[in-house]
């Protein structure tokens, strides 16, 4: 047997510097920021850095979340391909703004302390990307408002004055330009497809729309310390009217989802969706407190 | 083309072409002559492994949304992406013979194709995905590494590929499993109750013993096997063992020893009539696993029909407007979108073929 050769230098069990490049993160990821000056700049709020790396980080943890579920599930193997890679870029982008956030406020918390060790009340996600997946035609809706907003947010970040916040956001604006053309792409295809598909794809564009409106809301932090999402309105919506009006679809005319007690995911006020998401995404890692994986 | 100057002499049959072609160890690629039951010994084979791919990725896929840590997270979902990958490059590779796709998904939800029996075994810990990892891909590996020298071009070049990937993934579990073993008492039992449960399972993925194979000699005479099941399966053996060794955990077979005179580990017998059982449908997991992709399959039709209805009208659109600018945007989408155009390139290629 002459190719033994082959697997046994695969079986030793070397550590492999060319591999790394095959990895989102590569194998030995421990410094997500490695390279960006990671001290909080002069005149900058630790906190109010801390609290916006969340909103962001949380927003593109729980997507991605959602997006994971669709594995082994989608309609073709392309989409399979295509879901799990938005899937990696959100979760990438995730692991660098918790990683950021727990650097900010001074506290030292982990990416894994902040994903796995929160509670339910402490994540800052919108309700947007917490919605359970609906149909393929609903999760798309929710991808092409989703990255529409986050890709602009994304350009104006790319200028912030926390350099590590500047360059998440500096490597996002590809990523999310991505994911914006596939949003796009599968929103012509299933609003000028078949007449039943441009039927489902108008109800998940009604039933996803309502929770637009908290996207663009600003919260008190973001005026301090980030974009002010009111800034982003007027170009998200010229920009989507003209992806409806190309694929047949109407542009929804709805109003945005009430909040509670003028409360919602931005203050830690969730939808029902969100407590059994994180039951699912924390279950193994609460169950073994202080292990390492 | 590596084939011409064989296929090219003067006088030769097509058989006789084939049969030089085999012999001098080239490729025989998707034009070339080939014996009916050389084209559906591949197809079969191919198209088995395409499915192992897809279907695999529902054991590993069971823990994705519960991975304890962002990075194993990250890397799982990779892998998940990868294995998706795999599964495309063999279709295609399978399409070169004269099928397409969506045929052969037909006969993987309907139960008339086969996959891999080893992903019809739950996975019931996050251990599980180290030891995926390390012996199901590492006895992947073994059956795989040598398909890189495949007599059939495409399925030798899609292996290539697929080999070097699963090698990271291999890699992936092991540092996994090397990790728990560092770990707290729970999670050195999660690692040892795994390899207890997957370990003969892993055996068996080498196919039944030599004497009970038939197909085996025939597919070594065409160079598309090129190591008997058995051989295979104690190469696989002499590398675990002392893996294992490393690792701290034992492997569940008390007869396992040394032979000095052979140079390699003795090991006891898998229990074939358990595998013949699960290959029949009476696996743990063979009717959750078909279910899945067939409900995947079902949930996506009208999602792919709108997809075909929109580049037939795009199609229509350009035809109808030859020269002026219909939206370039929307046809580049519509060109990468391969649900609606399953691979023209490779269906002219049979055509031709034929």
């Amino acid at each position: 047997m002459t190719d033994d050769h082959v697997y046994l230098s695969l079986a030793e069990a070397s550590p492999e510097p060319e591999g790394e490049g095959r990895w989102a993160y590569g194998t030995g990821f421990a410094d997500p920021l490695l390279g960006v000056d990671t001290a909080v700049p002069p005149g900058l709020d630790g906190a109010d850095l801390a609290a916006y790396c969340l909103m962001l980080g949380d927003d593109a943890l729980v997507l991605s979340q959602r997006l994971i579920e669709w594995c082994t599930r989608a309609p073709e193997l392309e989409e399979e391909v295509a879901l799990a890679n938005l899937g990696l870029d959100l979760l990438g982008q995730a692991r660098q703004l918790l990683t950021r956030a727990g650097q900010a406020d001074g506290s030292g918390r982990t990416e894994d302390d902040l994903a796995y060790w929160r509670e339910e009340h402490e994540f800052r996600n919108v309700r947007l990307v917490e919605a359970p997946n609906g149909d393929f035609a609903y999760s798309i809706a929710r991808l092409l408002l989703f990255s529409t907003v986050r890709g602009a947010l994304y350009e104006a970040l790319a200028g912030h004055a926390d350099p590590v916040l500047a360059a998440v956001a500096a490597r996002g604006v590809k990523e999310l330009a991505y994911h914006r053309e596939y949003a796009t792409a599968w929103t012509l295809r299933l609003g000028d497809g078949t007449p039943y598909s441009a039927e489902r794809m108008q109800a998940g564009l009604d039933a996803v729309w309502p929770l637009l409106e908290e996207l663009l809301t600003a919260h008190p932090v973001e005026l301090r310390v980030g974009v002010d999402p009111a800034t982003l309105r007027e170009p998200v919506l010229r920009s989507l009217a003209a992806v409806l009006a190309e694929a047949g679809l109407a542009v929804p005319d709805v109003p945005g989802l009430a909040t509670v007690g003028g409360r919602a995911g931005r203050d830690g006020v969730h939808s029902e969706a969100m407590g059994l998401l994180l039951a699912e995404l924390q279950v193994l890692a609460r169950a073994h407190p202080g292990a390492t994986w | 083309m590596v084939t011409a100057e064989v296929a090219e002499r003067p006088g030769a049959s097509p058989e006789e072409a084939f049969e030089a072609v085999i012999a001098a160890e080239q490729r025989i690629e998707p034009r070339d002559w080939m014996p009916d039951a050389y084209r559906a010994t591949l197809v079969r084979q191919i198209a088995q492994h395409a499915h192992s791919e897809i279907i695999g990725m529902q054991p590993e896929g069971n823990w994705l949304t519960r991975a304890p840590s962002l990075r194993r997270k990250a890397i799982l979902l990779a892998k998940a992406q990868d294995e998706a990958g795999h599964g495309l490059y063999l279709y295609a590779a399978a399409e070169t013979l004269g099928v397409d796709r969506a045929e052969l998904t037909e006969k993987l939800i309907s139960g008339r194709q086969k996959y891999s029996s080893i992903f019809n075994y739950p996975t019931l810990t996050f251990a599980d995905v180290g030891v995926i990892g390390w012996l199901v891909d590492g006895a992947a590996i073994c059956n795989q590494v040598p398909l890189c020298r495949c007599s059939y071009g495409p399925y030798a070049r899609a292996m290539v590929r697929i080999c070097k990937e699963e090698s990271f993934h291999q890699r992936q579990g092991y540092e996994l499993l090397m990790t728990l073993m560092r770990g707290t008492e729970a999670q050195r039992r999660m690692v040892q109750d795994a390899v207890d449960r997957w370990w003969w399972p892993s055996l068996m993925m080498f196919g039944p013993s030599d004497a009970a194979s038939p197909n085996t000699a025939r597919s070594m005479a065409w160079r598309i096997k090129r190591h008997t099941n058995d051989e295979l399966r104690q190469r696989f053996v002499d590398m675990t063992v002392p893996q294992a060794e490393h690792l701290g955990v034992t492997l569940p077979d008390p007869g396992m020893s040394w032979n000095e005179e052979r140079g390699s580990w003795d090991f006891g017998e898998p229990d074939w009539s358990e595998l013949n059982r699960v290959i029949q449908g009476q696996g743990p997991c063979n009717a959750q696993r078909v279910d899945r992709r067939r409900a995947a399959h079902e949930e996506g039709a009208w999602v792919r029909e709108a997809a075909t209805a929109y580049a037939e009208k795009r199609r229509a659109e350009a035809g109808a407007s030859a020269g002026t600018d219909a939206s370039t945007r929307t046809h580049a989408a519509t060109a990468t979108n391969a649900a609606a155009e399953p691979d023209a390139g490779t269906k002219t290629e049979q055509e031709n073929g034929k």
